[in-house]
């Protein structure tokens, strides 16, 4: 297999957990260029371990299995350099850095990002990036003085959300994970929130939507939609599965599993 | 590939920049250790007043008879007997860079002395060892009778504001240290702002230590008359040795009525240097006085500013940031003397430790009976980075009044995990991201800082990180 034809993004039978405690058991994914997956899944069922795992957090444990990312098991990797290779994760509670401006938090961020990505000589002056950040603040119908805010710092919920977003906008991940962006917006904020991304996505990466609801999944279309239990993927489907959960919830599917798995 | 500057910088990362050292040319140098003999030399050498010589002698029977103090960071490996108390480097001042020696004017090149002048100082005084070598100040200021000058220069050519003012803040009995400087001091700056001038752009002395064993003690005394404004601001550095070297200034300030004065130390000695000194100052009615102190360099660093509010509508600022690494320990903080009613302070501290490094803060708000409707505010924040750090806070109030307004506020935090992966999940290395959280943590400092100063104090941060991580 030539990594050209490889998928963007494959998880092979990934066994991960915290403290010894086993959480994710046995998962498999695989997501290409141009698509869109929803993760849905009950509380505790893994989703947002998941999300710490692919993006590298030092205190989740890999048991077993891969993920690849363009061929390369990024395992091994620190989060800097899985971010630095064009990956993202939108946090569900992104944290605050008192003292530090968003402004220079992101040019440092998206300037590193940038030379590794496409050379050295591809960093952004500050004017450059002053422009860009303007016009992504713009798109997310966000005030000119979030540059000057600090990180997260005293933001309201939808605040942060948004601010996850703009993060995604200017670091121009290939491969996104969205952590329950949805939760905690209201009707306006999640509509904003949602033109953004599907304003930022294209043919040429892909996106994981983690979510407890199928609520975001009617802003932002899914190709796939994956039912999360207990660690594994139990189902996977077309968009039409995320509404069979909104009528049926995941009892039916608990039962399901309990069935099979016995 | 590594840009230019990214290699300095990993360059810079594994050793302190400023450790350099020239060979040593010096007119004179006396023997080590002190007694009466060293210090009647220093005073014959200096050709001085009589009665700066008994001052001097006076000082030195302080010293000998006080003990060292048993409070603060350890003492016990400084050995006075194996210091210079006095070095001469060379036998004029100059009043351009061209009459510096060589190797001398090179050494504060290195140290970017020359280009901060001409970008944005409104003076300059350099220091090497025990004297200035280079002494400036812009026409302008000199025509509105700004005196800035060495100290040495004060006591020859204005006798009679040094006489007046000399002393006056730190007594030479007030702690041995002080004693020490009183009895063999050295250089150091001599300010002097007239009535209703305005000094609307930096002064600055730079201190840097050469010599093996040495002992720096410059003397330096601040006058603002009533509505002036000075900001002074001081930086010092020394090459590294194995061996022991004393840094013991005194500084001592008067804000008359209605002034302002404001006093800026980036220090960044190496980690050989024992660094104890004594500043104070006296603000009167409606003076302002604030201390902004760094401290990066040095083994031990004790030093507490001080600020005496003499008269109502008087104001106290410090502004503390400490930083402990490897075998430092920053006793750092601030005194508050509320001497009379409607006088208002701050003390805002920072401090933070990495490995084995400590920062303590220790500080002081007294208020004196009569002196009514004080205000005070403390503030003091630690940040530890690792696990093996350590900090601690020894806030003293002594309150002899009851109508005051007093606040203490004390927090000690860790860098939490999650700020660093939250940052290194954005493309920041761990260094980065640690030096970021550092720099954010003493923002609420920097931001008073001058950008170039500002700029400096975070870019020092990040070089301690640097080397520290990965």
């Amino acid at each position: 297999m030539t990594l050209e034809a490889a998928p963007l993004f494959t998880i092979e039978n990934l066994h991960a957990g915290i403290e010894g405690k086993e959480i994710l058991r046995g998962l498999d994914l695989v997501i290409d260029r141009g698509e869109i997956h929803a993760l849905m899944g009950p509380n505790g069922s893994g989703k947002s371990t998941l999300a710490y795992v692919i993006a590298g957090h030092p205190n989740y444990e890999v048991y077993e299995g891969r993920i690849l990312y363009k061929g390369e098991n990024i395992l091994e990797m620190t989060p800097d350099e899985r971010a630095k290779l064009g990956l993202f994760l939108a946090f569900q509670y992104p944290t605050a850095i008192p003292g530090v401006t968003m402004a220079n938090f992101l040019r440092l961020a998206v300037n590193s990002v940038r030379k590794a990505r496409y050379g050295e000589d591809k960093a952004l002056s500050p004017r450059e990036f002053r422009r860009l950040m303007r016009e992504k603040l713009a798109m997310l119908r966000m005030d000119e003085s979030f540059a000057t805010r600090y990180l997260n710092e005293g933001f309201s919920g939808g605040e942060k959300k948004r601010a996850e977003i703009l993060q995604m906008a200017l670091l121009e991940p290939e491969f996104a994970i969205l952590d329950e962006t949805d939760s905690g917006l209201d009707i306006d904020a999640l509509r904003t929130v949602a033109d953004g991304v599907n304003a930022l996505f294209n043919p040429n990466m892909a996106m994981l939507i983690i979510t407890h609801y199928q609520r975001v999944l009617s802003y932002i279309k899914p190709h796939f939609v994956h039912v999360m239990l207990d660690g594994k993927i139990v189902a996977s489907g077309g968009p039409e599965l995320a509404e069979e959960l909104e009528v049926k919830g995941y009892d039916w599917l608990k039962a399901e599993f309990a069935e099979t798995a016995s | 590939m590594a840009t230019e500057a990214e290699l300095e910088l990993q360059r810079l990362g594994t050793e302190y920049k400023y450790g350099f050292r020239d060979p040593e040319q010096y007119v004179f140098k006396s023997r080590k250790g002190l007694d009466r003999e060293v210090v009647e030399q220093i005073s014959w050498m200096k050709n001085e007043p009589d009665w700066m010589r008994q001052f001097r002698l006076k000082a030195l029977e302080y010293f000998l008879k006080r003990p060292l103090p048993t409070w603060g960071a350890d003492l016990s490996e400084l050995d006075f007997d194996e210091i210079h108390y006095y070095v001469k480097p060379t036998e004029r001042q100059g009043r351009s860079w061209e009459e510096v020696p060589e190797y001398i004017k090179q050494t504060f090149e290195r140290l970017g002395i020359p280009e901060a002048e001409r970008k944005f100082l409104a003076g300059v005084g350099a220091q090497y060892e025990s004297e200035v070598v280079y002494h400036s100040l812009r026409e302008d200021l000199e025509r509105q009778g700004v005196i800035f000058v060495d100290m040495d220069t004060a006591v020859r050519e204005y006798p009679d504001l040094v006489k007046r003012y000399f002393g006056t803040i730190v007594p030479p009995n007030d702690n041995k240290f002080a004693a020490l400087n009183s009895a063999v001091w050295s250089g150091g700056s001599f300010v002097y702002v007239p009535e209703g001038v305005r000094v609307e752009i930096p002064l600055q002395a730079y201190f840097r230590i050469n010599a093996e064993n040495m002992g720096q003690f410059e003397r330096t005394l601040i006058i603002v008359e009533p509505g002036g404004y000075v900001h002074y601001v001081e930086g010092c550095t020394a090459p590294i040795y194995s061996t022991a070297s004393l840094h013991s200034a005194v500084v001592e300030i008067i804000v008359k009525e209605g002034g302002r004065c404001r006093y800026t130390t980036i220090q960044n000695w190496s980690k050989n240097v024992y660094n104890l000194v004594t500043k104070r100052a006296a603000a009167y009615r409606d003076a302002t006085m604030e201390w902004v102190d760094g401290n990066l360099g040095s083994k031990v660093t004790m030093k507490y500013p001080a600020v005496w509010l003499m008269e109502p509508g008087a104001r106290g600022e410090v502004l503390s940031v400490a930083f402990a690494s490897d075998g430092q320990h920053q006793d750092a903080g601030g005194k508050m003397v509320h001497v009379a009613p409607y006088t208002s302070s701050q003390i805002i501290s920072k401090s933070i430790s990495k490995g084995t490094g400590r920062a303590s803060y220790r500080g002081l708000v007294k208020v004196h009976r009569g002196a009514h409707h004080v205000r005070s505010n403390v503030v003091c924040d630690a940040l530890l980075l690792d696990e093996q750090s350590r900090t601690d806070t020894y806030p003293y109030m002594e309150i002899e009044e009851e109508q005051v307004s007093i606040g203490h506020e004390a927090t000690v935090s860790k860098v939490a995990e999650e700020q660093l992966f939250y940052l290194q999940s954005r493309g920041l290395s761990e260094a980065e991201a640690m030096s970021m959280i550092v720099n954010g943590f003493i923002e609420p400092i920097t931001k008073e800082l001058p950008l170039e100063y500002a700029v400096e104090l975070n870019r020092l941060i990040q070089l301690e990180m640097e080397g520290s991580v990965g």
